[in-house]
């Protein structure tokens, strides 16, 4: 089994991708990897596709036998619907609103802890960071039963507030912050010291604006996971006017009336458009952070 | 830089006497406290109150008098260990993680093998569309595959009906609708993977193939002698993630089918969600740890299987 060896070690210096750089190719790539690659891709993405055409059109032509595929008559009638009777310009806001604050907490409050677990010493820090690291594998059903008790005794159920405090903190962001963190010289930062600046002043003006592909990454996943979060929204906004964007669907589908198959297209359409503009804008970031962080 | 002087002194000059490391963990602890306080009233608090309250017989009434309780020992992990609901929400559970998390690796590790056969430029074209589902909302994902497998627009059938084929009822037939939501979780959960299968196949040094191409090794070979063997550790993080991530599997079957039908696709984590409906809150709280035992249990023995094969 030696010649695993390298195998068995962990994975921590797996870098992230660069594009064009070469690597093993088994022969140059033959046409039907491109096929099996297409249609992998076309049963991936249809259902997108189908789904944002669907929202344009009537709710009889989706029921209709054989299915359409383009709309014989485009029409805008289920997101004018969406917008006007049923609220969704609320549910937008709260999902941004919630999506925000929590990306902000995230950013700043895991960063300063990163800061301190990699280039700071002080009493209690390695305990810290594994029980930080252990917290990671605590599924959410362990603990949004306590935390709606919480939030039930603060007067903040069906509020912004109790959507967003629970969850201005996250193992992930402590964990990719200190690793980054980790990889900036110390000599820049005693060089700092020595000029006589303060560690406040170091993290703001010199770490942080050194971070910036990490920052990214944490602002991106947060604010993805965020956007998409489903069972706390679910359990603390017991009231339609603070609904979030996924709570909303979800209530649309599962609701006691008809569902309205139309309207229910347009409404997934809502919640995924932002992240898909984000998503194609910056695709790089997203697949960056999971090398990054995903395998340590 | 002279503005920040206040700050400084106890510092640099003699940063091994006493005084100045108290300064220091003082500053170093400031950093951590904003984050410390909150870990500690959302996070850590709510577990060990999870942990207490499953001993007892709380209820949602008792939410303002958190007092009133009892403990009834283990009175809420013997109920639930002994409901036929929860062992048929177990064993759905168990389905869905056995099969599908190694679905969801062989389909992942299968595109990044293709599309690292690739050419350059075709590659972020593929790896944006494999990647697609993943940053997408379950919720808005149940909702459009419960439309496409479902009876009402049904694509799906639609499809095969044009082949001639009658497609069963994906989703209200309880013979077919858990494993029409272990399909759709490998179809969105496939491009995570394969983008970490990707970084891992990056490491692999390209001699290796070389060398065993010049010993007449083909490609298939080559796949089992060097890949599979040199990404074990990648393969080991996806298989940990992955089955962390579908122990707790809920918004497919909350949206898609209820848990339904016939309980066919009620999975641990929806059951631990009704009984807090239910507003029974100590059995919820037993019920959850059950659940994070399994996940516990499940990383454990991913890693002892894992690890080494020695």
């Amino acid at each position: 089994m030696s010649s695993l060896a390298p195998g068995r070690e962990a994975p921590a210096a797996i870098p992230v991708e660069k594009g064009g750089r070469t690597r093993p190719t088994g022969g140059g790539g033959s046409w039907w990897i491109y096929v099996l690659l297409g249609i992998g891709l076309l049963l991936l993405v249809g259902p997108f596709i189908w789904m944002i055409l669907g929202s344009f059109k009537t709710t009889g032509e989706l029921r209709q036998v054989p299915p359409t595929w383009l709309p014989e008559q485009w029409t805008t009638a289920n997101y004018e619907d969406l917008f006007s009777r049923q609220n969704f310009v609320r549910f937008f806001f709260n999902s941004s609103i919630v999506a925000f604050f929590v990306t902000a907490g995230n950013v700043v409050f895991c960063s300063m802890l990163g800061y301190a677990l990699a280039k700071l010493s002080f009493p209690g820090k390695r305990i810290l960071f594994a029980v930080v690291l252990a917290t990671l594998m605590v599924p959410a059903v362990v603990t949004f039963m306590p935390l709606f008790v919480l939030v039930a005794n603060l007067g903040l159920v069906n509020t912004h507030a109790g959507m967003i405090l629970p969850f201005l903190v996250g193992a992930f962001g402590v964990f990719l912050m200190r690793q980054f963190i980790g990889g900036i010289p110390d000599e820049l930062l005693d060089a700092a010291r020595v000029d006589g600046a303060g560690e406040h002043y170091i993290f703001w003006r010199i770490v942080m604006p050194l971070c910036g592909p990490a920052l990214a990454t944490l602002t991106i996943l947060t604010f993805l996971a965020s956007w998409n979060s489903f069972l706390w929204p679910l359990v603390v906004a017991t009231g339609e006017d603070m609904f979030t964007l996924p709570v909303a669907v979800a209530f649309l589908a599962t609701g006691q009336q008809e569902t309205n198959v139309a309207l229910l297209m347009a409404g997934s359409v809502v919640v995924i458009l932002p992240i898909l503009i984000v998503f194609i804008l910056l695709q790089r970031h997203f697949t960056q952070g999971i090398a990054m962080t995903g395998i340590k | 830089m002279t503005a920040q002087s206040q700050t400084v002194g106890a510092g640099q000059p003699a940063p091994t006497s006493p005084r100045s490391h108290w300064r220091e963990h003082l500053v170093a602890w400031s950093f951590a406290l904003p984050y410390v306080l909150l870990f500690l009233v959302f996070m850590a608090g709510p577990i060990l109150v999870a942990l207490f309250t499953s001993f007892t017989d709380m209820r949602v009434t008792d939410i303002r008098n958190p007092l009133d309780i009892e403990i009834t020992g283990i009175e809420n992990y013997a109920a639930v260990l002994t409901d036929a609901r929860f062992h048929k929400a177990a064993a759905n559970t168990a389905v869905f993680v056995l099969i599908g998390v190694p679905l969801t690796i062989v389909l992942g590790l299968a595109a990044a093998v293709g599309l690292n056969q690739a050419v350059v430029k075709f590659r972020t074209l593929f790896r944006v569309g494999f990647y697609l589902p993943v940053v997408t909302s379950i919720v808005a994902i149940a909702v459009v595959w419960r439309l496409l497998l479902g009876t009402e627009v049904g694509l799906v059938n639609a499809v095969l009906a044009s082949f001639g084929i009658d497609g069963p009822g994906w989703l209200n037939d309880e013979r077919f609708a858990l494993w029409s939501i272990i399909g759709v979780a490998a179809w969105r959960n496939l491009g995570f993977l394969m983008v970490i299968f990707l970084a891992g196949l990056q490491t692999i040094p390209k001699d290796l193939y070389e060398a065993a191409e010049v010993d007449g090794a083909n490609s298939w070979q080559r796949f089992k002698g060097i890949t599979l063997p040199l990404l074990r550790p990648t393969m080991l993080f996806g298989f940990v993630i992955t089955g962390i991530g579908y122990v707790q599997f809920f918004e497919e079957p909350y949206v898609m089918t209820e848990g339904g039908p016939l309980n066919s696709t009620l999975s641990m984590a929806l059951y631990t969600y009704n009984q807090f409906g239910f507003g029974n809150y100590g059995y919820t709280a037993a019920a959850a740890f059950v659940l994070f035992i399994a996940i516990a249990t499940l990383t454990l023995v991913q890693f002892r299987l894992l690890r080494d094969e020695t």
